[in-house]
């Protein structure tokens, strides 16, 4: 997934000029290759996403290092004192030019220093940020594992017996799924498996891991992690099955009438080699992309749904530096957690182009 | 959700049930569950837009009646500070409406506008333009809200339609531009362009009217995106909390745990079930239009 492979000269050599072959041809070649314009594009969107955070965090009514000054010095520390401690937490010298500012902040970014907590100074924000972040992936990940497969099963299902009850019932599910946000629908979850009818331990599926409960490499670890993580990943999964259900449905009505099924079907192969070597294998090229566009999303939405479910992942850690006015923390938090979405959504991309070599050219038509 | 390209495409100018207004008759009523959908949805708008007219806005703390049970007096009992939960129940819907709303038609304005001019014009501001789609598409747009908003504490709601808003057209913008790029190639177009009537007549009077339609389901499927965004900000309780709304409720029921205890059931619950109604309207209706509106998607 990383450099792309430089097409092999010899390739192209009908029908490309002599002159491409040499040097400067390659690398415009590379340059121009679609995994090197994703890459490109990637980089710059989280540029941008890190010079936004900059320049909220500049131009943020009153000053950020009054503002953490103030909170040092309610906690007991002298003003004097909790100023320079402000001013050192953050990465840059807050009195210098704004241009200089800028550029000691891209090189902190490059080099994963953009200060350190507030409310923790031992730490790097990164070091902080990153203690919280695999809890969340992990849940959003197994989530839309699950949304994967029961969305793409069950949308398939529903497009081979369309028009039956199962089909509307599918249907219905899913466009309720989708439409419904799933922070709302986990809040119901709750408010009816605990609060009315007391049958989930909703209580004890709070935080990360049971007390007492060492790390390890074994079952009973892994066993009470996935116990605490259970809901969340239910949460996650919600809106993304409901929209892999009904575009799976979608593609695969509309792969079911292509003449090349007719034909495997003509030449008497089994059904469920037409279905999963046929069907499914193109009916899911347009369902690859929505993972990307869902993982985004998701991570976006995780920081609510962490919330209700009292979840000690980024987003519960992203909250909480908000609302304890640790800025450089919400900065790199921020930033983080766009970076996770954008690499998901490139690794997802590059895949694509791999089961889907249309894609190379999409962008390119002018 | 998808919308096939190609949308409800009719010839300019007919009777009532060709015009557009027609036909979104047609597509409300077609179905039932559309119009099911339709009808919950215009419930919801007048209890949150008319109802607080109706209702008695007086509704002091009175500490005597903390957490007392539905009654004729009070229809879903009193909240933590003995207020009449339903009175905050009606007054909560207007604000996520309207600032859904505004949210909505800011990113479809936005993507129509671009839209038709990369559809329309192709060349070069179609490359860059799609250049710009690709980036905004990839920006995780809740968390630049979150950022937003923890740096900009007093954003007041209808700046957060405008942030919303301005993340959200890009997913809309190609599927317009697909659909202008279509039109374009049709009939009626090529004689207005004979005519030459120009680029703006033909996109306003020749392009756009013919997929109204189409855009309006995208308005409705909008709305509902920019819901989640502002009611997950409330209940996040990160925006100023003046004004009642349905995420301040779960934000408050959250906050201080009166979601672990039943006695505080009524004021838990309404807000969800709110959202949940609307929002299940909101898409109901929105299928409801592309089946009717959609001439392919209706044979499926």
């Amino acid at each position: 997934m990383s450099a792309p492979p430089a097409p092999p000269p010899q390739q192209h050599a009908a029908d490309a000029p002599p002159a491409e072959r040499t040097g400067p041809g390659l690398v415009r070649r590379v340059w121009a290759s679609y995994a090197f314009r994703r890459i490109r594009q990637s980089v710059f969107v989280i540029w941008l996403v890190a010079t936004i955070t900059f320049l909220l965090m500049h131009f943020m009514p009153g000053d950020p290092i009054q503002i953490m000054a103030g909170r040092l010095n309610s906690s007991g520390m002298s003003h004097e004192q909790a100023v320079a401690t402000a001013t050192n937490i953050i990465s840059y010298d807050p009195n210098a030019n704004v241009w200089v500012q800028y550029l000691d902040f891209l090189k902190g970014l490059v080099t994963f220093d953009l200060g350190n907590s507030l409310t923790n100074p031992s730490k790097t924000v990164f070091e902080h940020v990153m203690e919280y972040l695999p809890w969340t992936l992990f849940a959003v990940g197994a989530g839309v594992a699950l949304a994967i497969v029961i969305g793409l099963t069950v949308g398939m299902a529903a497009a081979y017996r369309r028009g039956s009850a199962f089909d509307h019932a599918m249907t219905s599910i899913g466009s309720f799924l989708t439409g419904v946000p799933n922070y709302i629908l986990i809040a119901a979850v709750i408010v009816v498996g605990y609060t009315m009818l007391g049958v989930l331990p909703f209580l004890d599926m709070r935080g990360r891991i049971t007390a007492g409960v060492e790390p390890g490499f074994n079952l009973v670890f892994f066993g009470d992690a996935i116990f605490h993580a259970i809901l969340p990943i239910i949460a996650f999964a919600f809106t993304a099955t409901g929209s892999f259900m009904l575009n799976m449905k979608a593609a695969t009505t509309e792969v079911l009438t292509e003449d090349y099924v007719t034909v495997a079907q003509a030449r008497g192969l089994k059904a469920g080699r037409i279905s999963r070597g046929y069907v499914g294998r193109n009916a899911m090229l347009p369902i690859i992309p929505q993972i990307a566009l869902q993982l985004g999303t998701l991570v976006g939405g995780s920081i609510v749904i962490e919330q209700i479910l009292q979840y000690p992942g980024a987003g519960q850690m992203l909250m909480q530096a908000i609302s304890n006015r640790d800025y450089p923390v919400v900065q790199a938090a921020v930033i983080i957690l766009a970076t996770s979405v954008v690499i998901a959504s490139l690794i997802v991309d590059l895949f694509l182009v791999r089961v889907d070599p249309r894609i190379k050219t999409e962008g390119q038509e002018a | 959700m998808t919308t096939t390209l190609d949308a409800a495409i009719a010839k300019p100018r007919k009777q009532f049930g060709e015009t557009f207004l027609g036909r979104l008759w047609t597509g409300l009523t077609r179905s039932s569950a559309g119009f099911a959908g339709t009808l919950l949805v215009l419930a919801i708008v007048l209890f949150s837009f008319v109802g607080p007219l109706l209702v008695d806005q007086d509704n002091p703390t009175d500490t005597t009646q903390i957490w007392t049970e539905p009654s004729a007096e009070h229809w879903l009992g009193t909240q933590y500070e003995g207020k009449d939960t339903f009175t905050i129940l009606v007054n909560s819907g207007a604000q996520p409406i309207w600032v859904g709303t505004l949210a909505a038609l800011m990113a479809v304005f936005i993507a129509v506008a671009l839209g038709s001019i990369a559809g329309y014009f192709r060349g070069r501001v179609d490359a860059v333009l799609l250049q710009l789609t690709d980036v905004t598409v990839t920006i995780p747009q809740f968390l630049l809200m979150l950022a937003v908003v923890a740096f900009f504490e007093d954003i007041p709601p209808w700046g957060i339609s405008i942030v919303v808003g301005s993340t959200m057209w890009a997913f809309l913008f190609r599927s317009i531009r697909a659909q202008v790029m279509s039109l374009k190639e049709r009939e009626f177009v090529e004689a207005a362009r004979l005519q030459n009537l120009g680029p703006a007549r033909i996109v306003f009077r020749e392009i756009l009217p013919n997929m109204a339609g189409f855009i309006f389901v995208n308005f409705v499927i909008s709305v509902n995106q920019a819901i989640y965004a502002i009611v997950g900000l409330y209940v996040l309780g990160l925006m100023p909390s003046g004004t009642p709304n349905w995420g301040l409720m779960i934000h408050q029921s959250w906050g201080q745990n009166f979601y672990l205890n039943p006695i505080a059931l009524p004021f838990v619950v309404a807000p969800l079930i709110m959202i949940v109604l609307f929002t299940i309207g909101l898409v109901t209706m929105g299928r409801g239009l592309d089946q009717a509106l959609n001439p392919r998607l209706r044979e499926r």
